[in-house]
Formats: C-alpha cells, structure tokens, sequence
C-alpha cells in the first residue's frame, strides 16, 4: 500500500470525506477542469434518467436492474482504475503521488447511511443529482437542496452530540 | 451531425452511464489528486456561507473550491443535457413500478419526475413538506453523519476497497428499502395522496 497512506495537511481538516490532497494549490483556470468534469457527469446523469425519481423508486422496488447496472459497473471501473494507479505507481499529471485517504469506521456510517437512505426514496435523488435536477429545469429542487444544506449544517452543529 | 444528435439523444444504457461514473475516480485522481465526493459540497457551502464559529465548518473551504465548480457543472451538464440532447421519447418505466406507484396515488409517467409531486404548485404544501423539506434535510444530515453518499462511499469508498464504505452502502440500501416499502404509504396518504 505504498501508494495509500492518510495525510494530514495543516490547513484541512482531516476528517473532510472527499478532500483535496494536492500539495500546490490549484491556481484560476487549472479549476475549470473540474468544472467540465462536472458537465460530463451532468449530462451522464440526465442521459442515463438517473436524476429520475422513477428510476430510484424501480430500484427500491427491484423492479428494473438499471441502477443496480450503473452504479455496479462504475464501482468495477472504478476498483480497477484505483488497482491500475496503486500497481502501476501513477502519478497525477503534476507528478504527485496519488493519494486515496482512509475512510475509518464510525457509527455514523450505520446510523446516518441509515438516515440518508430514507431521503434517498423521498426525493429519489441523492446529493450529486439534485444539482443535475435543478440544472435541467426542475428548479423545484432547489428546496431540497436548501433543506440538505440546513441538514448539512444542523448535523454539523451537533456533531460532537451524535454517537460516532 | 443531425444522426448523432439523435443517436446520443436516446436514453444511455447503464453499461455506458456507469462506466462513465467510474472513471470519474481516476480523472479526480489524476488531474490533481481529489477524491470523489459530492456530499461535501454541501459542507463546503455551510462553511462558505454560515459557519457561525462551528469548529465543523471552521476550515479552509476556498482549497476545496473544485468540488463546488465539480457540481456547478453537474448543474450545468444537466441544462445541457436536457435543452440540447433530451430524449424526445416519453420515458419508459417499469409496468410493476407503475402499478406500484398508482396504488399510492402517483398517475402520470409522462415525464422524468412524476409532475404530481415535482412542481413549484405543491413546493409550498404538504407534498412539498414531504418530498422536498423532509426527504432534502434527511439527505443533507444522512450523508454528512455517514461521512459520503454515493459517489464518495459507494463508487470512491468500494472502488479502493474501504470496508467502512461498504457498511454504509449497505445502510443507505436498507434505509431506502424501509422508506419505499413501509413508510411511503402512510406518509404519501398524509400528505393528501
């Protein structure tokens, strides 16, 4: 595991689930990469209808394999990419070690893994297609996103309450 | 030109979409070591617009400014998607969903998102209190206690083998089973479904 290893930076915070471990800072329209990622993934998630309320409620139901088809090959495409950089040692295209951080186990992941699956059915939609909903026109959306923002904030100001 | 427009309008098959997902993991990796993760955008915004001196949202934010770009052009991507490659077809849904859904009360498939819950008529009502308020805030709290969503427990987390990630998956599933098949019913006939 020479490839993984968890790193603290100074200024972040350790525990942010999803942080960025480059060691320069991404400077003006170095940005704008991920931005376009960002389109891609977009239009992925509206193509393949995985914005759709239905299709969330079908795979609750287990009444279609389309999600359980896309969200089960990106974890294959995904487990061999992350195999291929870790056995092939390759860097990112500043010539950095690419680094994976560790996720550690905490009774969160039971308890609010529990919680957010039951928004998931409400809304049919988690975090990442709410934003591809509202972008294609279901502004209504917007209300869920504030309401996550508020339940975003809320469990952050009683984190330290919450069994973990 | 015009039979690409039309062959990509076509709703993708999940072996297109899902491949497509998982190789956002390398991308982020390799353009400049990020790991996927959409959830804490959501933080990130607390921490942008109201940290209110909560030691959770007290970090630096502005190094995490690509994952708000990131969904910035989630956002984008489906405008795109939507005004320049929607698939002119009516979406095709299950036939046992469909009997599922009229015996809660849900009659028009005609679109992506069923019109009876998703327009700005209910936003402000009890539906709306339901779909949008509830379900969002469990959402928000959900994945920020569980410490990811989908992308970054599900795909990123299982992708490198993390067993946490696993365990939560699996707990999202069991809370969207319990949701669908005991609690919608009488939560949708609360509302007035």
């Amino acid at each position: 595991m020479s490839v993984v290893a968890n790193k603290k930076t100074t200024d972040q915070d350790p525990h942010c689930a999803a942080p960025n471990l480059r060691e320069e800072h991404d400077k003006g329209l170095e940005l704008l990469k991920y931005l376009i990622i960002g389109v891609i993934f977009g239009i992925v998630f509206v193509k393949a209808e995985i914005i759709s309320w239905f299709r969330i409620q079908e795979m609750f139901r287990l009444q279609s394999f389309h999600m359980y088809g896309v969200i089960g090959s990106a974890v294959v495409t995904g487990m061999i990419s992350v195999q291929l950089i870790k056995r092939l040692n390759i860097k990112t295209m500043h010539g950095e070690t690419i680094v994976i951080p560790e996720k550690v186990f905490k009774k969160g992941q039971v308890i609010g893994g529990f919680i957010f699956g039951l928004g998931w059915a409400i809304t049919g939609a988690c975090p990442g297609p709410l934003f591809a909903q509202i972008g294609s026109g279901y502004t209504v959306v917007l209300v869920t996103l504030i309401s996550a923002l508020a339940g975003t904030w809320i469990y952050g100001k009683f984190a330290d309450k919450l069994p973990n | 030109m015009n039979q690409f427009i039309e062959w990509i309008s076509q709703p993708w098959p999940w072996y297109v979409a899902g491949p497509m997902i998982g190789l956002t993991v390398p991308a982020l990796l390799i353009l400049g070591n990020k790991t996927f993760g959409i959830s804490s955008s959501l933080r990130h915004i607390c921490a942008a617009c109201v940290p209110a001196g909560i030691p959770f949202f007290t970090y630096n934010w502005k190094k995490e400014i690509w994952n708000l770009l990131f969904v910035l052009g989630t956002a984008i991507g489906g405008f795109i998607a939507m005004n320049f490659l929607a698939n002119p077809n009516t979406i095709v849904i299950s036939e046992a969903t469909q009997a599922d859904l009229t015996a809660l009360g849900i009659t028009d498939f005609s679109d992506l998102m069923p019109k009876q819950i998703f327009s700005w008529e209910t936003a402000f009502s009890a539906k709306g209190l339901l779909f949008f308020v509830f379900g969002g805030f469990l959402v928000g709290f959900g994945t920020r206690y569980a410490g990811g969503c989908t992308s970054g427990h599900a795909i990123m987390g299982i992708s490198s083998l993390q067993w946490p990630s696993l365990v939560a998956t699996i707990f999202f599933m069991v809370g969207g089973f319990l949701m669908t098949h005991v609690l919608m019913d009488p939560l949708m006939k609360l509302v007035g479904f």
